[in-house]
């Protein structure tokens, strides 16, 4: 097969420099220069613009027609105005597109050589200049105006009904966390992530637990060195290696000591942990309902994209970012207006984050409040939940998902 | 000026002064040229095997396991890590050094003391520096497709911390640290070149070449330069900073990581810094690609249209202003980085503005036409294909833009679409016109005229092909730099337009091989050239056919009009070369 394309290939260019060699012959023959273009060529060019401009708008339409409104209809409110600023900005940007283009290709075409005609001196005309300066401008500080509005709108401090819901990140995929009853979310830090404790939220025990197993991390690691020092038979590179990890663990210590509890709305954050929900594979949320997502990444910049509510923010470590939004169509409700019953909503990273990044997403399911209240009873609380049925731990996405799906059915 | 004499051009030079460490522009020129025409060709390539995968997920092509071996491509499926390498070195290489080092390294040598009537650049011997970096930059960031773990795989824009933490990705260990080296090399290329070109330009225009009588190529080349020197050693620092995050402990771009199970030892930095530095630079490249393909088909549309280019003076001012606007618009590729939403509405009135100066330009260029006697060369298809994807690309940049918009389709293929037709499509045409217009003046011959429709129609018929359909991909919600769209289901319908896309990139990669051809036989076998072929006013063409040390044999050509007088009514002929002096009574323009 490889062999075979090489041998189309070699075959191509032989057969274009044979073609070539026969075109310069006939050309020496009848004595013609390169660069004077044809009559018959300035024909065939000409009027190949023609053709490829009918070519390109009725491929236009036929985009427009058949891939334009592909996105279903915005599940959120500020996705309404956004649509509508869309399809404004499309629809001029349409326009001037078919004009322009009509225009070039047009006078390309009208405009061919002729060698009974001299062009037009025309270099400059101020009134035509000036209007082509100011329709742009005025059509720009409309689309300013207009755009900043919805901007404005979308983006300002939520109102203080909004609910919280943390989206949290890492490679590669997603966790939401809820504030639970106390609507206060837990203190989180990298340093304190581990193992079973995923997001690095921060309680007491938590603090203990962590700086228990640096301590003996450190124990051990010093053991080493002494025994190393002692034998004097290892390399250098493990010895600095193992004097590397001392630091490193001695740093990840002090790092954990430096922290500092604080108080929300009264409450601990140091405590306010432990009714935390967390969640993966899908999250609900209640229609209707104000929510700010607050964005948070463990390791690199991801970015929370979800289309179907034209809502998407990235993912920093080290900064907090926000996002606001309404949801206004549930997934049911969304499911017959599209007559696909399987059809959901989804979150999925839009910042390049590695070899998964585009496996990397959850599932969305705007619920009804009554359905939404019910679904985040059932879920565990970090600080494990006596009221819980549930054996599995949340970090299993797969029987999580199956559990949820029957609940919705 | 007099500092070269004129028998410069009598003396033989040894083969190694002559072609390799050459000072004179017009060879510098060549260089520059073949080594972008090499790295265009990697980059294509690169881009057709990202687009199988892309086109027909999955599925086995023998080809890809034999270019990459069993380790990029096994089964002849390319690997999901190699696959992000390929994007982003294509990414890297197509912006550049094609049309950055390409473009201007190419047109602003040859082009430079042609059209200002000088002997040679300030200074030769930076000139041949500029180069030399360049090749050595070159051939880092090639070589860094055969490091283990593979090249750069972040994207071309290397976003910390992705690009800072090796362990992040396989790409982020050596190939990234000679990505990034290879930038500070090309940094310092493009300083060299850029410093020689403002000097020269500013200091050696022969007798009468006001600035008002210069070309719009030279106009164009000039604020190129300018936006260069201002913001390449931005690059530079951001790179810097880069390279100390990554090996000597510092924390600028690093904040609260847990990678690997270890919670790094860095506090305080932020992967934000790193993009207001990078698109600072980032931003106005956009403009270095742009403006030289501008310039270029300006002259290329004057003189096959047999007419002045409309607006002579309005050109220039959109060229400064839009010079001047690009530095403070480099915050609309931030929209959703968290950024103050009101720093981000100041973005969006700046970027917005681009708009006006882009749409005389445009409208100049259409006007020109106008009642022209137009000459379908190949220079001339390719420079009217550049005003159609110039305006086509121009206008949904409107779209991404406007911040409120721009959230839904940030990162998505619409991006994708918009700056390979605005910027991409339109830098690469221009570069090809002035190749098909400059060739005589480059190598003594004629390129293949034939060859060279045949090459416009693929290319234009392609390039939309490929690019256009994106938009509504991504318009749908499809991200950029996924290596597989099959597990979601919302993008079932658009996805079908995936394999045609990719067939249409097959076809356009492969029609440049008529190109490819067609210049290299060109070289030896194309037909001798004449001193003016284009019957063009500019002062290249009053140099003699083969090159001379020092352009012109006798003394500097006296500039006693602007470069724009085709079709003067006072004139029989339909050009006025700039050294014919006028005539009595004739106002000059």
């Amino acid at each position: 097969m490889n062999l075979f394309i090489l041998l189309v290939l070699v075959l191509a260019i032989i057969a274009i420099a044979q073609l070539t060699k026969v075109y310069d012959l006939s050309r020496s023959l009848r004595n013609t220069r390169e660069e004077e273009v044809s009559a018959a060529d300035n024909r065939l060019n000409a009027n190949a613009w023609i053709v490829w401009m009918i070519a390109f708008f009725a491929g236009t339409i036929y985009l427009y027609v058949k891939y334009g409104d592909y996105l279903p209809e915005s599940a959120s409110e500020h996705g309404v105005a956004v649509d509508k600023l869309m399809s404004v900005n499309i629809w001029m940007i349409t326009i001037v597109f078919f004009i322009v283009n009509y225009f070039l290709f047009t006078f390309a075409n009208k405009y061919r050589f002729n060698p009974a005609r001299r062009a037009k001196f025309f270099a400059h005309d101020n009134r035509l200049e000036m209007i082509w300066t100011l329709v742009p401008g005025v059509t720009m500080a409309f689309i300013i105006v207009y755009g900043l509005i919805t901007w404005n709108n979308m983006t300002g401090p939520a109102s203080a009904e909004a609910m919280q819901i943390e989206l949290y990140s890492k490679q590669f995929d997603w966790t939401a966390r809820y504030p639970g009853e106390n609507k206060v979310f837990g203190a989180a830090d990298f340093n304190l992530i581990g193992t079973t404790n995923g997001l690095g939220l921060v309680t007491e025990e938590g603090v203990a637990a962590k700086l228990a197993e640096i301590d003996h991390n450190l124990e051990q690691t010093e053991k080493a060195i002494a025994n190393g020092k002692a034998e004097g038979t290892m390399p250098d590179s493990y010895m600095e290696s193992l004097e590397d990890q001392l630091y490193k663990l001695k740093r990840h210590k002090q790092r954990i000591l430096d922290l500092k509890e604080n108080e929300l709305n009264g409450i601990s954050q140091w405590k306010a942990g432990a009714d935390d929900k967390l969640v993966k594979g899908e999250f609900h949320i209640p229609v209707g309902q104000e929510i700010e997502f607050v964005f948070r990444s463990q390791d690199v910049i991801h970015s929370a994209y979800m289309p179907h509510f034209r809502a998407q923010m990235n993912c920093v470590p080290g900064v907090p970012t926000r996002f606001k939004m309404k949801p206004t169509i549930t997934t049911a409700e969304m499911r017959q207006k599209l007559g696909n019953d399987k059809f959901d909503y989804i979150l999925l990273c839009n910042k390049v984050c590695g070899a998964a990044h585009f496996n990397m997403k959850m599932t969305v399911v705007v619920d009804t409040p009554e359905d939404y209240a019910v679904w985040l009873a059932e879920q565990k609380t970090f600080g494990g939940d006596k009221r819980e049925k549930k054996e599995e731990a949340p970090a299993s996405p797969a029987a999580d998902t199956t559990k949820t799906m029957a609940s919705i059915n | 000026m007099g500092a070269h004499s004129n028998d410069h051009g009598h003396h033989e030079e040894s083969f190694i002064s002559k072609y390799i460490f050459s000072q004179d522009h017009k060879m510098i020129s060549k260089q520059f040229l073949v080594t972008a025409i090499f790295m265009g060709v990697i980059a294509v390539m690169l881009s057709i095997f990202f687009r199988l995968q892309l086109g027909w997920p999955g599925e086995k092509f023998g080809i890809l396991n034999a270019f990459l071996g069993d380790k990029w491509a096994p089964d002849g499926i390319l690997d999901k890590n190699a696959y992000l390498a390929m994007v982003t070195i294509h990414g890297t290489i197509m912006v550049f050094f094609v049309l950055t080092g390409g473009l201007s390294g190419t047109f602003a040598n040859l082009l430079i003391p042609l059209q200002i009537g000088a002997r040679d650049m300030a200074s030769g011997f930076m000139n041949m520096l500029s180069y030399w970096f360049f090749l050595v930059s070159s051939l880092i960031m090639v070589a860094s497709l055969f490091v283990e773990g593979g090249a750069a795989s972040g994207g071309w824009t290397v976003y910390p911390p992705l690009s800072a933490l090796p362990q992040a990705m396989p790409g982020s260990g050596t190939g990234m640290t000679l990505w990034l080296i290879s930038m500070v090399l090309f940094v310092a290329s493009s300083l060299l070149g850029g410093l020689n070109y403002i000097v020269t330009i500013i200091n050696l225009r022969t007798k009468g070449m006001k600035m008002t009588r210069l070309p719009l190529t030279i106009w164009a080349l000039l604020v190129t330069a300018i936006l260069g020197v201002l913001s390449f050693p931005v690059l530079v620092s951001c790179v810097v900073l880069l390279i100390m995050d990554r090996s000597m402990g510092t924390a600028f771009y690093l904040s609260d990581i847990f990678i690997q199970g270890e919670a790094l030892d860095v506090t305080g930095g932020s992967p934000i810094l790193f993009q207001h530095l990078f698109w600072f630079l980032g931003h106005p490249e956009v403009y270095i690609v742009l403006l030289p393909a501008l310039g270029i088909s300006s002259e290329i549309i004057a003189t096959n249209s047999r007419k002045p280019i409309f607006g002579y003076k309005a050109m220039i001012g959109s060229i400064l202003a839009i010079g001047f606007l690009s530095f403070i618009v480099w915050g609309h590729h931030m929209y959703v980085t968290g950024m103050n939403p009101f720093i981000g509405s100041v973005f969006v009135f700046t970027t917005l503005l681009i708009a006006i100066p882009s749409a005389v330009k445009a409208f100049n260029y259409i006007t020109t036409l106008w009642k022209g006697n137009i000459k379908f060369t190949p220079a001339m298809l390719f420079s009217i294909g550049l005003v159609s994807t110039f305006v086509t690309g121009g206008l949904t940049g409107i779209v991404l833009a406007d911040s409120a918009l721009d959230v839904n389709v940030h990162d998505t293929y619409f991006v994708v679409a918009h700056f390979h037709i605005v910027m991409g499509l339109s830098a690469i045409f221009g570069m090809l016109g002035g190749i098909y217009h400059w060739f005589p003046k480059m190598y003594g011959r004629m390129l293949n005229s034939k060859l060279g429709y045949a090459h416009f129609w693929l290319t234009m018929v392609c390039g939309f092909g490929v690019f256009f359909p994106m938009h509504f991909v991504g318009i749908a919600g499809a991200p950029r730099r996924y290596y597989d769209y099959s597990e979601f289901d919302y993008l079932d319908a658009v996805l079908d337009l995936n394999p045609m896309i990719s067939t249409f990139a097959i076809i356009g990669g492969a029609a440049q091989l008529l190109f490819i051809f067609n210049f290299f036989h060109s070289i030896w076998f194309g037909q001798k050239a004449t001193q003016n072929p284009w019957n063009s006013n500019t002062l290249e063409w009053t140099t003699p056919v083969a090159h001379i040390h020092g352009n012109w044999p006798g003394a500097l050509p006296e500039v006693h009009r602007w470069a724009y007088d085709y079709s003067n009514p006072d004139h029989e002929e339909d050009f006025v070369s700039q050294i014919v002096p006028l005539k009595a009574g004739e106002h000059a323009h």
